[in-house]
């Protein structure tokens, strides 16, 4: 029983990842029907950010205690949004109107840019976290249970966020019209909604919280490198289409569900069939609801 | 002269729908389109709202011209449509959606009383403001998509085809609304199927073909001619 709720304890970390940079993925597909095949790559990004800013420039050390961290988890943010404003604008707002084809190759490209720039400016051997103080070593017991430190963050982290931003889609003004040009491009026109300004909107919000979970995974894994968001980042696309693609809640459901699977199927299965498991349950799922989970309300078919 | 349309051609792609229309609204006027299906009555309202591009001609609001500037500074112009087929938010609620209409609003007290007028007007909507709006049957979206366009408090109010659909008292509730919101003062450009009910609504009437204007005039000439009466008003010639 201890051994179950540990694992899904690391399944509900890994899952909170998983969510974040899925719901990158699903609120672009939301308001442009696009993949930005990129994503993966600013999540990536977000992590070596974190790297230079924490470890490098020791911005972490300045100030003591988790604020230090909080201040550079802002600032790698606001840096990987930066990023995902220039993509739109460079690699797919050009091709707005051309052929899905394109913007498919430009997301392509684009990707190859960011890892061969990590590369370059990194090189491309994994980078280490080197804190003076590890996440890893510490853990909280719970109710009998050891809590690690890492679990805690990630966990509360991805929270936090999802939290934050479910209140800003469904409370603000701005939320609204994010919703109203995923649902009607034309009508979000006619209610004088600047469709461009959201649309960056999104591919800045997206990237801002794809950077944090790459901080996130350097904080606590401690090991990054240029490629890592390759795997993170289909286990997030995979979280997407499970919760149905365009969805920001079904992206939250699906990251943690992933997590939770995979790490479930990890400890009790087969550590080595890991991946398998998680898409065998996608495929199972996709098979019974074809839209992922809670894709496609009924209220859009009327 | 509150709109002015000079000369206006727009094309999909290399295919011209719109040869050269010019039109007219003064300010407080009711006007009405007609026209047969494909005639481009949509065309021309797309263009004044920005959502399509003309490639000659000029529209002018208040003497300035608008077919330059995108579709949000136009709106912000008090330029405002209710589009073909409704085109409601299905997944925002009504009260989402009503509060997307004035989405360029920055006086929220005023917000609020425009929205109490509106509930006045359809208490339907009040009724179901927390449904989600696909949920709503034709005819409350119609009034939903109405009353979201008077959110944004219009100075010139843009209908395409409001009672397509609507079953005959509908669509009499909906002329007697437009008639009290023409009444406070908004200019109407009205495109309708039911051409009777809207030559004794409008005021001056256009008439489309093919992307040319072939006759405008006062709205009971228009309701008179032999021609109009044999092509939009099921009379004989
Ligand atoms: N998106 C489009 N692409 C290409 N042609 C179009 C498009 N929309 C309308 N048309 C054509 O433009 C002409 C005018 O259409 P429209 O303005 O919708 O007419 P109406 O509203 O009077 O029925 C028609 O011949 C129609 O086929
Ligand atoms: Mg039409």
């Amino acid at each position: 029983m201890e051994e179950f709720i540990q694992q899904l304890i690391n399944g509900l970390a890994v899952g909170g990842i998983y969510a974040l940079i899925a719901l990158g993925y699903t609120m672009v597909y939301g308001v442009l029907k696009l993949i930005n095949f990129a994503h993966g790559d600013l999540f990536t990004l977000g992590a070596y950010f974190g790297l230079t800013l924490l470890i490098t420039m020791g911005i972490g050390d300045m100030v003591p205690g988790p604020l230090g961290i909080i201040i550079v988890a802002g600032m790698v943010m606001a840096l990987v949004a930066i990023m995902g404003y220039l993509l739109e604008r460079v690699a797919y707002r050009p091709l707005r109107n051309s052929d899905r084809l394109a913007a498919v190759v430009s997301a392509l490209g684009a990707s190859i840019f960011f890892q061969n720039a990590i590369m370059l400016v990194y090189g491309s051997d994994a980078q280490v976290y080197n804190l003076n103080v590890s996440a890893a070593e510490y853990s909280l017991p719970v109710a009998g249970i050891n809590i690690s430190a890492s679990s805690i963050i990630m966990i509360g982290t991805s929270l936090l966020l999802m939290w934050g931003l479910y209140w800003f889609i469904n409370r603000t003004r701005t939320g609204m019209a994010i919703r109203a040009v995923a649902n009607d491009q034309a009508a979000a026109k006619l209610m004088g909604i600047d469709v461009n300004k959201i649309i960056a909107l999104v591919f800045m919000i997206g990237p801002a919280l794809g950077g944090v979970a790459g901080l996130t995974v350097g904080l606590c894994y401690g090991k990054i490198d240029y490629n890592m968001g390759w795997t993170y980042g289909l286990k997030a696309f995979t979280a997407a289409i499970l919760g149905g693609i365009g969805n920001i809640p079904g992206a939250m459901l699906g990251g943690i569900l992933l997590g939770v699977v995979e790490s479930l199927g990890e400890a009790y299965i087969s550590g080595a069939w890991k991946n398998a498991i998680s898409f065998f349950v996608l495929i199972l799922i996709l098979l019974f609801r074809p839209t992922g989970l809670l894709g496609e309300r009924v209220a859009d078919k009327l | 002269m509150l709109l002015e349309i000079k000369n206006l051609h727009v094309s999909y792609g290399s295919v011209e729908v719109l040869h050269g229309i010019n039109m007219q609204v003064e300010e407080g006027e009711v006007i009405t389109v007609l026209g047969a299906n494909g005639a481009g009555k949509t065309t021309t309202l797309l263009t004044i709202s920005g959502l399509l591009k003309s490639t000659k001609g000029e529209i002018l609001f208040e003497g300035k011209p608008i077919h330059t500037i995108p579709s949000h500074e136009i709106v912000r112009l008090g330029i405002i449509q209710v589009p073909e087929g409704r085109r409601v938010f299905a997944p925002l609620t009504v009260l989402e959606n009503l509060y997307l209409g004035a989405f360029t609003s920055t006086d929220k007290a005023k917000d609020e009383a425009t929205l109490e007028w509106v509930f006045d007007l359809f208490p339907r909507l009040l009724e179901r403001k927390e449904q989600l709006s696909g949920t709503l049957s034709g005819g409350e979206q119609q009034m939903l998509a109405i009353g979201r366009a008077l959110m944004g408090r219009p100075r010139l109010l843009i209908l395409d085809e409001p009672s397509l659909g609507l079953s005959p008292i509908l669509v009499k509730a909906i002329f007697n609304t437009l008639k009290s919101i023409s009444k406070t003062g908004v200019t109407v450009v009205l495109v309708e199927q039911n051409a009777r009910a809207a030559l004794k609504f409008a005021s001056r009437g256009y008439v489309l073909e093919l992307g040319r204007i072939i006759m405008s005039d006062e709205a009971a000439a228009l309701l008179a001619n032999p021609d109009v009466q044999h092509s939009y008003l099921g009379g004989k010639k």
